[in-house]
């Protein structure tokens, strides 16, 4: 294949490396190691995982990519497959894309399916290199050959696998580093790559603080900041790093985390907690929150917030556990019995993942209702180097009722719909919160006129709140857009910079606030719009006809809806517009 | 004695009800227990404001309303997780969970095992009529296997009867007792025995539902006080529930183990000190 333009994506302003083994054989170390060494050499990069279905001991693929700039996402090619050994690395044959411009190092065992792919192939048995001391681990001289070959600062490698390795003893310190030795050693094996890795020269001297963070810590991190003290949750691949980094993390600021028997407790637990007057969360996978959505009615009709950070799988049912799919959207928006208004804020990378859990916690804490994070395996479960989130804070909290009143009524109406909550232990403010409709003083009531006044109370007061710029991210200009959202916005996005080199120009709309829906300012957002391609990866399309059915877009709406667990790639995303495009 | 407390020396029974009037059958056993409960905290000196009770769904479970306390009618067998959100966030209020035997042990019957594990310190009652009475007469968790008066399965459930107060011991609640509906005053002394011991306190008290179980009405002839004074032998008591008839009230196992205690710092760190594992 000669690189044209149709392969523009491909040319190595970024650098994809893939790292297989079996398990055991330390490539998910090497890969970390990797991330954080490039990180303090002043690169940005991304690594994601991938394994067998073991519980352990299965093969692993670390699947890397670096680059000068901010990376969101894998590209489609890579540069570089390592292979520590090739036990069933054929497996990850989908994932790890090769070309005649791609290199292969590994023992002669190579799967025809990637020797195929007319890569170049340099021979070297890493165990066989280890065997020759004792001590060596096969993973550490590859760490140290790759990281000699993009030209990493041998000592950036050596800090942090020092950091890494101190606590098993100075011997396994010494022998680590041997081993990055002996792999540098090596380095010359990987010349044409090399070459490739030339152009990747960092810029310390323009680079802003930088952090080395999953997608689910940042969420983590996000709750606590807007103000999370209690949790309470079920583990479930693949939320369970929220629940892990925010277990000790809120002991350490006087919050709580409580591992409940299932999700139903979980999600009543918050309740209890936020009626307190605790600020609550909880995180759980698609199967959870399928349990939790009785009780999240609940929480809306009895108007006490909590937030539910869902980090999305493949589905339906147990599905694919440790893959990514965007198909929990419809059960996030309508999948609540009865009129349930409540927020659902999708983040759409891993730094957003805190802001947007932020935004989710003032949201719900404001306005006194349910809101749903949809966040999803690819960035729950990316290890990131991303500038320092921007620390925003919001003035808006919960509206307490702070002393007793004559006749305090819980639910009363009128207003911006938000009513103050009277919190236990507040003489004279005594009231049931009730999931049974009920009058404003929160008497249970069937009659239809108090019906009526609590649905328009528990939806006005999240239609009336203006959500500002925050709603959404658009960029761009021209006739064409892409509408996307979630994790999907960054293969998009890296799609849409290609075809701006190509003097394309694509408006680009990812609404992080799903619900409730902007009408006016997605109008506006489509405004000139004559065709637009809406990306996701659903195999139902569900988003694109969520658009259909709340935006109803008089412009020429394509669908470029594919399911989970393959990424998105930026490279099919831009062949689908420039096809589309051309219909015109 | 400080103004509050002179004022809350003042609290009777009637100050804790609520305006409103309950929805149950006259006769129904519940109002008997709601009296119980609101001689209990007044007897305690608990203020109204003070205190939480924490419900699901069925006939028994509209207490809050009843109630000038805070309350929160939740979702059908839900109550125990919600309070126990409550109180672990919360451990200056007394909180209280009420309920039936449907919600309790069948829908919510994971809850009620894992509450009397966690052992937070709280005081479940439930209200044992043997039948769903909100959705007019179904069989229950304590339901008799050949009780066939319910349309939904007219020749009986053939399945045995769960005995919650065997399960509350194997599981580990602190408190287990049982009380009558028939003896407000005396099922309003274990109700106040059970929120002043420490962790989780399991109260059955049997409360006819003289509607769809009108036989019932006779348990108030066969109550009898236990004749032995509460254990603290889990093994004692393990033969003691095993065997009675179900029908001997008062105290029956009292427990030393310390209530639920959330894990805490010391010396609690900004939120900033959080970020310093993240920064290269």
């Amino acid at each position: 294949m000669k690189k044209t333009s149709e392969n523009v994506l491909e040319k190595p302003a970024s650098l994809s490396i893939a790292i297989v083994g079996s398990g055991g054989s330390g490539v998910m170390t090497a890969g970390s190691l990797l991330l954080e060494a490039a990180g303090h050499a002043g690169l940005y990069g991304i690594m994601t995982r991938s394994s067998g279905p073991q519980i352990r001991g299965g093969e692993g693929a670390a699947l890397l990519r670096f680059s000068t700039n901010p990376v969101f996402c894998h590209s489609g090619h890579f540069d570089l497959l390592l292979a520590i050994d090739w036990l069933n690395a054929d497996r990850f044959a989908a994932e790890i894309t090769l070309d005649e411009n791609s290199h292969i190092i590994g023992d002669e065992a190579i799967p025809e399916v990637f020797s195929q792919s007319g890569a170049s192939v340099r021979e070297i048995s890493f165990k066989q290199l280890a065997a020759q001391s004792p001590g060596l681990r096969p993973n550490m001289i590859a760490l140290g050959l790759i990281g000699s070959a993009i030209g990493l600062p041998g000592e950036a490698l050596e800090d942090v696998s020092r950091k890494l390795i101190s606590k098993k003893g100075e011997d396994a310190v010494q022998a680590s580093l041997a081993g990055l030795s002996l792999g540098a050693s090596n380095a010359s094996l990987l010349d044409g790559f090399a070459a490739i890795a030339n152009n990747l020269k960092p810029h310390p001297e323009d680079l802003p603080e930088l952090w080395n963070i999953s997608g689910n810590e940042a969420a983590g991190l996000g709750a606590i900041r807007g103000g999370i003290r209690f949790v309470a949750a079920y583990p479930i691949t693949p939320a369970t790093e929220i629940l892990e980094w925010l277990a000790p993390s809120l002991e350490k600021v006087g919050g709580v985390l409580v591992q409940a028997e299932d999700e139903l407790a979980s999600v009543n637990q918050l309740i209890g907690a936020s009626f307190g007057g605790t600020p609550s969360l909880t995180a759980t996978s698609g199967p959870g929150l399928a349990l939790m959505t009785e009780s999240i009615g609940l929480a809306v009709a009895s108007e006490t917030p909590i937030v539910v950070v869902n980090v999305a799988r493949g589905g339906p049912s147990t599905g694919i556990p440790t893959k990514s799919e965007q198909s929990d959207l419809n059960i996030a928006l309508y999948g609540l019995h009865g009129d349930a208004p409540h927020l659902v804020v999708a983040p759409f990378s891993v730094s957003d993942c805190l802001f947007s859990t932020q935004w989710a916690v003032h949201l719900a804490e404001t306005l006194q209702t349910a809101a749903i994070v949809l966040s999803d395996q690819s960035l729950g479960q990316t290890r990131s180097i991303i500038p320092r989130p921007a620390n925003v804070s919001f003035t808006t909290r919960r509206v307490i009722q702070s002393e007793a009143t004559e006749n305090y009524q819980r639910y009363m109406t009128g207003g911006s719909g938000v009513s103050p909550m009277a919190l236990p232990g507040l003489a004279g403010g005594q009231y049931t919160a009730d999931g049974l409709e009920h009058s404003p003083t929160g008497t249970p009531s069937s009659r239809a006129e108090d019906h009526a006044q609590q649905l328009d109370k528990r939806r006005d007061k999240l239609l009336q709140h203006d959500y500002g710029e925050h709603w959404a991210h658009i960029e761009g200009d021209g006739a064409m857009a892409v509408i996307t959202w979630g994790s999907s916005l960054a293969p998009v996005r890296e799609a849409l910079n290609a075809l701006a080199a190509e003097g394309i120009t694509v408006r680009l709309i990812a609404p992080r606030l799903l619900m409730p829906v902007q009408p006016e300012r997605m109008a506006a957002a489509l405004a000139g719009i004559e065709i637009a391609l809406v990306v996701e990866q659903s195999h139902g399309a569900q988003f694109f006809h969520y658009l259909r059915a709340f935006y109803a877009p008089t412009c020429e709406l394509h669908s470029m809806a594919l399911p989970g667990p393959l990424a998105i790639r930026p490279d099919d995303v831009r062949k689908e517009i420039r096809k589309q495009w051309s219909r015109e | 004695m400080t103004t509050d407390t002179m004022i809350q020396s003042a609290l009777k029974a009637k100050d804790y009800k609520s305006s409103l009037k309950p929805v149950w059958c006259a006769g129904c056993g519940d109002f008997g227990v709601l009296s119980a409960i609101t001689r209990a905290l007044a007897e305690l000196k608990i203020a109204p404001q003070d205190t939480a009770v924490i419900s699901g769904i069925g006939c028994s479970s509209r207490i809050p309303a009843y109630l000038n306390t805070y309350g929160f009618h939740g979702v059908h067998g839900r109550a125990l997780p919600l309070a126990t959100g409550l109180k672990i966030s919360r451990p200056d209020l007394t909180v209280l969970v009420t309920g039936g035997d449907g919600d309790g042990f069948s829908i919510g019957g994971n809850h009620f095992m894992q509450a009397c594990r966690r052992n937070v310190d709280m005081t479940y009652i439930v209200m044992d009529n043997q039948v769903y009475g909100m959705t007019k007469g179904q069989a229950s968790p304590t339901t008799d296997a050949d009780w066939d008066r319910s349309k939904m399965t007219p020749h009986g459930t053939h399945i045995n009867p769960f005995y919650p107060l065997v399960v509350a011991l194997a599981s580990g609640a602190n408190f287990i007792a049982r009380a009558s509906s028939s003896n407000p005053g005396g099922a309003a002394e274990v109700i106040s025995e059970g929120i002043n011991h420490p962790g989780f306190s399991f109260i059955q008290i049997l409360s006819p539902c003289v509607t769809y179980r009108p036989e019932q009405r006779d348990w108030k002839k066969v109550v009898r006080p236990a004749p032995i004074e509460a254990t603290t032998d889990p093994a004692a008591a393990a033969r003691r529930l095993m065997t009675d008839d179900n029908f001997y009230l008062g105290v029956l196992y009292k427990g030393d183990r310390a209530s639920f205690q959330p894990d805490g710092a010391e010396q609690p760190v900004s939120e900033a000190e959080l970020e310093q594992e993240f920064i290269l």
